[in-house]
This record gives structure tokens, C-alpha cells and sequence, in this order.
């Protein structure tokens, strides 16, 4: 089987200072892989690397397009990338308000993507607006409120439904339940969960939350000063850890 | 013809970094089959490895060294994504525990082994609804996430979800702890179900009587324990 | 020639053979942005600076200049900016549409089709159709460059969502010749189709030190859904002075207890149509 995203020697420094080094792996279809680890580990550096939202100083991040087979995403044109980034690929933020178009009402955000790649019929945007709002468990009634009416809860799953509403096949997601309330967290996870599954998505996500990774991630990749350290099926990355910093990692987990 | 489950000079140790770089031998020199249609007994005394045995088995703990093959997979050499494939397809596991997403209905946890392989939801659906019932969950219950229920419900939960999809091979952990003697006849019978479907299975049974009951062999792992073996 | 110390039009002369290069690009890329070094202009931002630098440097001395303010030629812009160019410039003046060789323009378009001989220059407050909707220059610039322009389409889809239309009714953003997403200055909605023209146009915004251009017989198209097309409407009158009924109407209150009248917004296409009809 074709990886969707193979990763190579992925490096990229700060002056002297490492963001992430010789990172490599492959991502396949359908899967998930978390990546954790404590703040400036580097595990966001990586994301924006992969994502293209900072160019890497070195290595190489192939992409498996649906028109042309994989390419080299680094390579690529700007406009190139754009495109892939409105259509195959998306990105959850950890902040929605940087994620969504605040001033513009939720119908909005989630149809911008559909305009973006040429949608130009209203009642059909605003048909896959409502059906994506409900999938995401935001009632059809607060299509035209903005997101700033929002709790943070649904503010995050509208930024996943403006995310996944073209159908992407890749999302890069940054610490997606970060700074919500555990019941919220829970809701949101078993949503992205279910979505994963229903539509194939490969997803890449970040967090310093092992229970997250528990529950989302197939695979997982530990990294402390921007290397990787550790890799592996979670629950064995998690119940039996190699590395002095996964054990200590895990252990430091408190019991609930 | 090959066994289903087969694992040749296996042995595995702990290291912890944390605590002076101690290494704790476990396993040494682990060897056995299970042929399909076949039901395995592990035994010997608690710490003995029984439990570390069975997650090695399940790609859970990572061996130091030997080979498992399931299937024909040596899971440990295996990458991630072909063990998490013979997980979904050959390799079963009913843990003591239950372990959820919160918030997703009893009847959806049980179903999704099914729904993963890719079986129409119907059908994943009615595969559920029959076992819970014969595992005499209420009905009632089916919609609420088990995550609230008790123990026994969260075992026989979680014995309905490992039995959802007729594995090849089997691991139980405990399967009738905690049940009373109806339910632990309805999981004994499911296990001679399976067998007589041909799951090649490896179990613990602290329950003596249920171990006589199905289990075709019994390994002592207490021969594995490190310098015992050859 | 006029009597003053003044430069021709004001401006020095490589100033306009600046801005005149600038305009050069933007007839040659319609509909594009052209950045230029806008100068300090002996008059407010707001009152037409980018228009009037246009001017100067399209200005001969044989050019009859017409300017119009919200289609009037008799408000107190338009007739500031008229003298400015009589007595920088020495050029002769008219109100009638179809005399002039260059109309300088806020906010309306010359009912009375114009012809290849004449140009007609916007005076442009802010030139970025996407500006409301992406407040950075580096991303709007970006947008520009790679046609990213979904942004647009989801102002007019939160038009129809709120009001059950779109509706914007002036600045109506427009796509010309197929590639850039243009703003058409605050004309109303009911001037876009006059977009396309026989007449250069072009777009000075002082303050925001852009120059744009849609040469003759270029596409304007005004952006649209396919359920929800453009719509060129205006007040559903008759100009209660001339009668026309094709005519953008201005609405003139004309007492304290609710009169009002509708009358033509183009003060010459009205006082010719009257003039006809004397």
C-alpha cells in the first residue's frame, strides 16, 4: 500500500536552535498518529512544517495526490499548495478564533471552503452548511449566528466542520481539545473519532494529552528537543514504554 | 498444518530508566502453539506473567526477543499498521477492563469491531443487539455509554465486544470474573462457540471450574520465568 | 496655456510620467492593483486625490474635462476639482457628457453611453474588494495572485442569509476579463453593467496609492450566485423632472412633513432630456 504522507528528514532550526531534526515516517491511509510531547518539543514546529505553514530546512514531505501520485509538497507552488490546502488537506487550530472567520456567521465559515473551489449556487451551500452543522451537533437554527456566540465547545466543532466539509483526506490537527472542559473534550473526541472512521480520514495530531492520544491515535511518535524518541503502537507506546522520557512521560500521568 | 498462534524463544524484561536503570527480567525462553480450534489455559502463580504473556501476544508489550506469529504475522517485528490490521481481522482480545470513548452508546462499542472491518451497519447492529441480549444487558441500557454501568455489566459489555466478530484467534483475560452463574454459562458457551468456529483461543482462568470446562491444554508459565528455562 | 506659475495640471511632470506608467501596467493587467507613490495633493484625502492625480496625468491641453460628483456637476466637489484643473491646467470645461474628452467621476457612471474617445477616471476611497473580509495586504495581495477568491462569494452568501438577497447596493465587487476581483468604487449596483464600455476607464485611490484600469470592451462581470443572480435594480420610479424611467434616481427630500421626489442622480442626462423636450 501507497503511504498518503511520507516524511523524510525533516529538519528545521531556529538560528542555533533545533524546531524539530531527521524526522521521519509514514502515514497510511486511515490512520491516525498522535504526537506528543511537552511544550518545545517540537512537536508543533513539525506540524507546521508538514502543514506548510513553515518551510522546513531541510528534508522532504510526499504527498499522495489524487491527480498526480505523490509529490513533493515542499516543491510545490504556492497556488499548488493553496489549492491542496482548501481541498485534500485541512487544519483544526487549537484556538478556533484561528480557525474561523469570526464576523461571518457559521453557514459562512463551512461554505467557504465550497465557494473556494467553485461552489456558486446558494441553496446548495447552505444545504451542505446545515448537513455538516448537524453532523458536528450545532442545530440548524444557528446557521446565520456568528461564532463569537458560541461556547468554546462549539466554536471548535464548527472549525472541524469548515475543515472537513470538501471532503479532505488529510487533517493536521494542533492540540484540538486544548483549553476545553473535560466533558467538553470527551463529545469532541468521540466526534472526530466517528468522523474519522466514516469518512477514511488520515489525521496527524498533536497534543500533550496521553488520554487524547488513547483515544484517537493508531500510532504514536514521542519527541523531547525536537526528536523523535520513541514510535510505536499507542497502547504499547503507552503501557510499555522504551525510552527513559516515555516512561517518565506515562508515569507522570495522574490516576483518575 | 502451520498453528495458528505460535511463539518460539520468546523473552521479554522491563527497564526502568527512572528508577536507577533497573532491569527486571520477566519472560525467558517462552514457547507454544495453539492450533485452530483450540482453547489454551495459561497458568501458574500471580506475577508468574500470564498477563504479560497475553499483551505481548496482543502486540501490547513489546518483546525483547523470539518471534509470535498469529496468522502468520510476527508481531514482533510487525510495523504498527499491520498489527493494528491483524487486530481488526484475525486477533481478538477481551481485556478485564473496558476501555471507551466516553459518551458513545454500549450498542455502537459493541457493534464497532464489526463497523471497523467494514460491515454494513445493520448487520454490525444486529450482531450487537443479539449478544447483549443473550448477555442479558437491558435494553434499556443499550443507548447510555458503559462507562456509568458496574463491573459486571462493563465485563459482560466488553466480553460482547470482543466476541462480535468470530476472530480467528482469541485472547481472554479473565473472561468469567466477576459474572454470576448465569452469564458465566452464557461466556463459557460462547467460547465453545468460537471454538467450534475454529478461534484458536489463549485464556486465564483463575475459575478452575471453567478451565476444565474449555480449556483443551495448560501451559505453566512459571517454566518461563527467567532461569528456568534453557 | 494658463496664466499661473503652476505646473501643467498641477502635478510635475515626472510625477505624471510616473503615474502614467502605472497606468500603463493597469490597462495592460485589467483590473489589477497597481501600486503607485501617491503625492500630497492640495485637498483632503476623501475628496478625490487618487482621481485627480489620474487626471493631471492624462490631461492635454486640448482636452475638455467634465467632473461629476454622484452624478452631478454642480455639487461642491465636483466643482472644486473642475476649477482646480481651469486654472492648473487652462483646459476647457463642460457639463455635457458628450463633449467632454475626460470625466473625472465619484460614485456614478454617465447614464449616456460613452465612446473609445473618452476616458472616464474613478475617484477610488478603498481600491481591496477584500479588505472587510481579510484585513491583512499580504494575505488580500496573496488572494489576488492565486485567484483565491471563495472570501468574496461568502460576503454575498452573508448578504442572502441575512437580508434574503445580496445586498450590497454599491462597490458591487465585479470579476474583470475573467481573472482579478475588482471594486468598482462605491458606484450603485445599477451602473455595474456599464462596467463594459467603450470608454478607458480607470481607478485612483490617493490614500491607498493604488491605480487600476479596465480598457475598452473589457468583461466586467458582477459576481453572482446561480440561484441568486446579479440584479441591476433601482428605485421603482420615473425621474419627476425629465420622466426618464431608465435612469439611477436620486431621492430628494423636499419638506418636513414626508415629500419627496426622485430625480435623476445624472444632472446633464436629465437637464438634455429636458432640453429635448422644451
Amino acid at each position: 500500500m501507497m503511504p498518503l504522507l511520507d516524511v523524510r528528514s525533516l529538519t528545521k532550526t531556529y538560528g542555533g536552535r533545533i524546531g524539530c531534526a531527521d524526522v521521519s515516517f509514514r502515514l497510511y491511509p486511515g490512520e491516525v498518529l498522535g504526537i506528543v510531547g511537552e511544550s518545545g518539543s517540537g512537536k508543533s514546529t513539525l506540524l507546521n512544517c508538514l502543514a506548510g505553514h513553515l518551510l522546513p530546512d531541510a528534508g522532504r514531505v510526499i504527498f499522495d495526490t489524487r491527480a498526480e501520485g505523490p509529490r513533493d509538497v515542499l516543491e510545490m507552488s504556492e497556488p499548488e499548495r493553496r489549492m491542496l490546502g482548501r481541498t485534500d488537506w485541512a487544519f483544526v487550530h487549537q484556538n478556533p478564533r484561528d480557525g474561523l472567520r469570526m464576523r461571518i456567521s457559521a453557514g459562512g465559515n463551512v461554505g467557504e471552503r465550497l465557494m473556494a473551489v467553485g461552489a456558486r449556487h446558494y441553496g446548495e451551500i447552505r444545504a451542505q452548511a446545515t448537513d455538516w452543522l448537524g453532523r458536528v451537533e450545532i442545530g440548524e437554527t444557528r446557521i446565520d449566528d456568528r461564532p463569537s456566540a458560541f461556547s468554546g465547545g462549539m466554536q471548535q466543532r464548527l472549525q472541524i466542520a469548515r475543515n472537513l466539509v470538501t471532503g479532505p483526506r488529510l487533517v493536521f490537527m494542533d492540540e484540538p481539545t486544548g483549553g476545553l472542559d473535560v466533558s467538553v473534550q470527551a463529545r469532541l473526541l468521540d466526534l472526530i473519532r466517528g468522523l474519522v472512521r466514516r469518512m477514511g480520514l488520515s489525521a496527524i495530531v498533536v497534543t500533550h494529552d496521553l488520554a487524547v492520544v488513547r483515544l484517537l491515535a493508531d500510532r504514536l511518535m514521542v519527541m523531547k528537543d525536537g526528536q523523535v524518541i520513541e514510535t510505536g503502537l499507542t497502547d504499547q507506546v503507552l503501557d510499555d514504554p522504551q525510552a527513559p522520557y516515555t516512561q517518565l512521560l506515562v508515569s507522570s500521568v495522574l490516576q483518575v | 498444518m502451520t498453528p495458528m498462534i505460535h511463539v518460539e524463544h520468546l523473552a521479554k524484561s522491563f527497564t526502568l530508566h527512572n528508577q536507577g536503570g533497573a532491569v527486571i527480567p520477566v519472560i525467558e525462553g517462552a514457547g507454544f502453539s495453539v492450533r485452530a480450534g483450540e482453547c489454551v489455559a495459561l497458568t501458574g502463580t500471580s506475577g508468574a506473567g500470564k498477563s504479560t504473556v497475553m499483551r505481548i501476544l496482543y502486540g501490547n508489550y513489546l518483546a525483547q526477543g523470539g518471534s509470535v506469529r498469529i496468522g502468520g504475522l510476527d508481531i514482533t517485528k510487525a510495523e504498527p499498521r499491520e498489527i493494528l490490521a491483524l487486530r481488526r481481522e484475525t486477533l481478538g482480545y477481551v481485556s478485564q477492563f473496558l476501555r471507551v470513548v466516553p459518551r458513545v452508546p454500549t450498542l455502537e462499542v459493541v457493534a464497532e469491531p464489526l463497523l471497523a472491518l467494514g460491515r454494513p451497519e445493520a448487520e454490525a447492529l444486529a450482531r450487537a443487539r443479539d449478544l447483549l441480549t443473550r448477555l442479558r444487558i437491558p435494553d434499556t441500557l443499550w443507548g447510555l455509554s458503559p462507562t456509568t454501568f458496574s463491573g459486571g455489566e462493563q465485563q459482560r459489555v466488553n466480553i460482547a465486544r470482543g466476541f462480535a466478530h468470530a476472530y480467528p484467534a482469541l485472547l481472554l483475560d479473565e473472561p468469567t470474573a466477576s459474572l454470576d452463574a448465569t452469564n458465566r454459562e452464557t461466556v463459557l458457551t460462547l467460547i465453545e462457540e468460537a471454538k467450534a468456529g475454529g478461534a484458536a483461543i489463549v485464556g486465564i482462568f483463575h475459575d478452575l471450574e471453567a478451565r476444565a470446562r474449555v480449556a483443551d491444554r495448560e501451559i505453566d508459565v512459571s517454566a518461563f520465568a527467567p532461569g528456568r528455562a534453557a | 496655456m494658463s496664466d499661473t506659475d503652476y505646473n501643467f495640471a498641477y502635478l510635475d511632470e515626472q510625477t505624471k510620467r510616473m503615474i502614467r506608467r502605472a497606468i500603463l501596467k493597469g490597462v495592460a493587467v485589467p483590473g489589477y492593483q497597481v501600486p503607485f507613490a501617491s503625492r500630497e495633493m492640495p485637498m483632503p484625502y476623501g475628496w478625490g486625490t487618487g482621481g485627480v492625480q489620474v487626471t493631471a496625468a492624462c490631461l492635454t491641453p486640448a482636452d475638455r474635462l467634465k467632473v461629476i460628483d454622484q452624478g452631478a456637476d454642480d455639487t461642491t466637489n465636483a466643482v472644486s476639482i473642475r476649477k482646480f484643473f481651469e486654472k492648473t491646467a487652462g483646459v476647457a470645461v463642460t457639463e455635457r457628457t458628450a463633449e467632454a474628452t475626460i470625466i473625472q467621476t465619484r460614485h456614478r457612471i454617465p447614464e449616456v453611453p460613452l465612446t473609445e474617445d473618452q476616458i472616464l477616471v474613478y475617484q477610488v476611497p478603498i481600491p481591496e474588494p477584500l479588505r472587510f473580509l481579510e484585513p491583512s495586504e499580504v494575505e488580500t495581495r496573496k488572494m489576488h495572485a492565486l485567484e483565491d477568491y471563495g472570501l468574496m462569494h461568502v460576503k454575498l452568501y452573508e448578504d442572502i442569509s441575512r437580508h434574503g438577497e445580496i445586498a450590497t447596493a454599491y462597490a458591487y465587487p465585479v470579476k474583470v476579463e475573467g481573472r482579478y476581483v475588482m471594486d468598482p468604487s462605491p458606484i450603485p449596483k445599477f451602473d455595474n453593467p456599464k462596467l463594459e464600455s467603450a470608454a478607458l476607464q480607470l481607478f485612483g485611490a490617493g490614500r491607498e496609492q493604488r491605480i487600476y484600469a479596465v480598457p475598452p470592451h473589457t468583461r466586467v462581470v458582477s459576481l453572482d450566485f446561480d440561484d441568486y443572480p446579479f440584479d441591476p435594480s433601482k428605485a421603482p420610479h420615473a425621474c419627476a423632472l425629465c420622466g426618464a424611467l431608465d435612469s439611477y434616481l436620486d431621492e430628494v427630500i423636499t419638506d418636513d412633513a414626508g415629500g419627496r421626489m426622485f430625480v435623476c442622480s445624472d444632472t446633464d442626462f436629465c437637464a438634455s432630456r429636458r432640453g429635448e423636450a422644451a
